[in-house]
């Protein structure tokens, strides 16, 4: 049974609808990521399970209880906000005490599960402090402490390292999957806008975009077969090279003849009734490898960007709105205004029509 | 001369000579004084930069001593003189103690300074909060604002009025007794003038009870804080205990009272009471007061923090006392000390209303009489010397309060 359901789940600011169609099952001990570009609704999904926005249609259950209008306390659901919300009036230990406080817990137990949770985050040397006395990754620790002792089904968090430094955001990072493997029976929801974070910690990835879902799957998932162009741009970067051609060959193996004159071999199936039909071709930069045969990409490279392990080229073929980007491996700034021809693994080549995958239909 | 003409040409004489001044000045400082340029020219914009600030402040300097700074000495000197100019040292101040109108002056003062801010303070914030988040909560606040506007004399002309007695067979235009000659005793009467009033003082009873119950505990409980916090924790219980005595005789008073129905009531001859009539007046104007600067720091309670609290399970009572007031505590004590402030020196409401006859004289209006009524300047300089020495700690604290809010 699905811990979390949502069904046609919409949000709906007067007139404006920001979010509609939302259907979701999100099973126990789950780690589902949302991401999405910014102004998606990515945040407002989140808070609408946490109960801080009305849910304007649809149903929303939580272990097969409706939860549309169960007040947010009562949901079983915690949440660490990006500000990190913690009281500034309050010690560490009284902020996370505060909702069992509030819950009417006898001392010894509230003390208990401060004390858990402070171990676990190693909080305990801080329990003393105002939140002002701490730094930016105390205080994300103590924001996640004071979710954890109320012991939820579900933990939300809303862009919980967007606030830190970008080291400290790795280690906060690394945390909260061990945190997640400490309590693997927790169901938790993360927003976020960083692909890393999305790839590296997610059991699923939720793509959201345009006020609906564009895509759920693994993260290989949404890696490897993308269901439309805006997961296969989104996801990866530098994002996927689109370029448009027509179909020359169906079958198993489908060949498509590009508008700037080259050639791709793809594994993705085609009938015959698709010959000629107008698709996109998209190849992520990182499977780009020169080539000797028929390329698919060919044209002189306008600039090259060693990043040490790879080298990033900027190529303009003839006929293509958007330079193409290529990753290869190792130092070649030397490749700089040459000539190169480039060719992909049919395997990886992806075909897409009306802004939908071909693998999908 | 039209007087008119004769305020507009000051008005434009004034401001006028005000800007003429700083731009004079400055010219002269950077064109005359400290030219930026020459060989010097680096260190002269240094310098004038240096003397800037002090040129733009000097005239205000030079008029606060002159105005401020040197009648405090002038008056503490005055204050050591008797009628005919001789020095008689703190002869004044002993003879001040001795009048029962001083002590009564000061006592009346004492209970302004406990009640007038504290309501004043409770029902801003009590506005604040209630109108935050309505349609017409900005109208709601405009209308609480209003006597802002009105200066002391005419608020107290509109509740002498309301105060206002007729005889028994006229029609009152008082409200407060058209209102009051609508009771006659029977059931309803009792119900609304002595059991929900009795309620009232109760639950105020409870409340301060337990807030100087919150005030006093930490004193064995934490050992890290300061003898100054110390001290006002027990200065706190301390009103809280008088409060709970005074408010006891109260709730006493309304239990037994035996009220004169369908008289007519002289509201502000009533020892004792008639000073909580005249409170009334300066409660009515420093609400809006407090409310516009206690709902702007409400409104700078971070969203996230409520939120949080809202998914802890708070109640809207929970977040209000256990979230956002703790957080807006700074402003709360700034905006008290600046009503505590306004109370010691109040003045005209009692000049106005009573004068204080029947028991209501408060220091400033005592030191009032002294000074232009008795013409015994030295008394006066005196009153003023003790309503100086009550602000001064206040203002200190005030002052210090609303910089550390400002950080």
């Amino acid at each position: 049974m699905a811990d979390l359901v949502l069904k046609g789940v919409e949000k709906a600011y007067g007139e404006v609808k920001v979010l509609s169609g939302i259907d979701l099952e999100i099973q126990k001990g789950e780690l589902i990521v949302f991401v999405g570009p910014s102004g998606c609704g990515k945040s407002t999904l989140l808070r609408m399970i946490a109960g801080l926005e009305q849910i304007t249609g649809g149903d929303f259950h939580i272990d097969g209880q409706r939860m549309n209008d169960v007040p947010p306390a009562q949901r079983g659901i915690a949440m660490v906000f990006q500000s990190y919300a913690l009281y500034p009036h309050m010690t560490v230990r009284d902020n996370m005490a505060f909702a069992l406080k509030l819950a009417g817990k006898s001392q010894a137990e509230i003390a208990a599960a401060v004390d858990k949770a402070a171990k676990m985050l190693q909080l305990t040397p801080y329990l003393d402090r105002l939140p002002k006395a701490l730094s930016g990754g105390q205080r994300q620790r103590v924001a996640i402490g004071r979710a954890i002792v109320r012991a939820p089904k579900v933990y939300l968090f809303d862009e919980p390292l967007s606030n830190l430094d970008a080291a400290l955001r790795v280690a906060t990072r690394i945390e909260i999957a061990q945190l997640k493997e400490q309590m693997p029976d927790s169901t938790m929801i993360y927003v976020t806008h960083d692909q890393v974070e999305a790839m590296t910690l997610a059991s699923r990835i939720v793509v959201l975009a345009g006020g609906g879902i564009a895509q759920v799957g693994t993260p290989l998932d949404l890696y490897e077969r993308p269901e439309n162009e805006f997961v296969a741009q989104f996801i990866g970067s530098p994002a996927m090279n689109l370029t448009p051609g027509e179909v020359v060959e169906t079958g198993a193996e489908t060949v498509v003849k590009l508008a700037n004159g080259g050639m791709a071999r793809s594994h993705v199936p085609t009938q015959p009734g698709d010959l000629g039909r107008t698709v996109n071709v998209g190849v992520r930069p990182e499977d780009l490898h020169e080539t000797e045969g028929t390329p698919i990409f060919h044209g002189p490279v306008e600039i090259t960007e060693a990043l040490g392990e790879v080298t990033l080229l900027y190529l303009k073929p003839d006929g293509t709105a958007h330079p193409v980007i290529a990753k290869l491996p190792g130092i070649r700034p030397e490749l700089r205004r040459q000539e190169v021809r480039l060719g992909a693994d049919p395997a990886k080549v992806h075909l897409f029509a009306e802004g939908r995958s071909l693998l999908y239909r | 001369m039209h007087p008119a003409l004769q305020a507009i040409l000051v008005i434009l004489g004034g401001v006028g000579g005000c800007v003429g001044y700083f731009y004079a000045s400055n010219l002269i400082l950077d064109k005359v004084l400290f030219p930026a340029r020459g060989p010097q020219a680096g260190r002269n914009i240094n310098r004038a930069n240096l003397v800037r600030p002090w040129l733009f402040l000097a005239p205000a300097l030079a008029a606060l001593t002159l105005y401020l700074a040197y009648p405090v000495f002038a008056t503490f000197w005055r204050s050591l003189l008797n009628q005919a100019g001789q020095f008689v040292g703190l002869a004044n101040y002993a003879k001040m103690a001795h009048e029962p109108k001083f002590t009564e002056a000061l006592g009346n003062n004492l209970l302004w300074l406990i009640v007038v801010p504290a309501a004043a303070t409770g029902f801003g914030l009590l506005a604040a909060q209630l109108t935050d988040r309505i349609r017409w909560g900005n109208l709601a606040k405009s209308l609480i604002f209003m006597p802002m506007a009105i200066s002391f004399v005419g608020a107290s002309v509109i509740f002498k009025l309301i105060y206002d007695t007729r005889e028994a067979n006229l029609p009152q235009i008082g409200i407060l007794n058209a209102l009051w000659l609508k009771a006659e005793g029977g059931i309803g009467s009792v119900l609304i003038l002595q059991l929900l009033p009795f309620a009232l003082v109760v639950s105020l009873i409870a409340g301060f009870a337990y807030l100087g119950w919150l005030v006093l505990r930490p004193l064995w409980r934490r050992r890290d804080e300061t003898a100054w916090i110390r001290v006002g924790r027990v200065i706190g219980a301390a009103v809280a205990v008088f409060l709970v005595i005074e408010l006891a005789s109260w709730a006493y008073g309304i239990a037994t009272a035996d009220l004169p129905y369908g008289q007519p009531q002289a509201w502000l001859q009533i020892p004792y009471w008639n000073n909580f009539f005249l409170m009334a007046v300066l409660i009515w104007i420093q609400t809006g007061f407090a409310m516009v600067i206690l709902s702007a720091a409400l409104r700078g309670v971070p969203e996230d923090t409520i939120e949080a609290a809202v998914l802890d399970g708070a109640n809207p009572f929970q977040i209000f006392f256990r979230i956002k007031v703790p957080q807006i505590v700074g402003t709360i004590v700034v905006v008290w000390t600046t009503i505590t402030i306004t109370v010691l020196k109040v003045f005209d409401i009692v000049y106005a209303m009573t004068n204080g006859q029947w028991e209501t004289q408060v220091l400033a209006n005592y030191m009032y009489d002294k000074l232009f009524r008795a013409f015994d300047w030295g008394m006066g300089a005196a009153a003023a010397m003790v309503i100086m020495a009550l602000v001064t700690p206040i203002l200190v604290w005030n002052v210090w309060n609303a910089r550390r809010e400002m950080r």
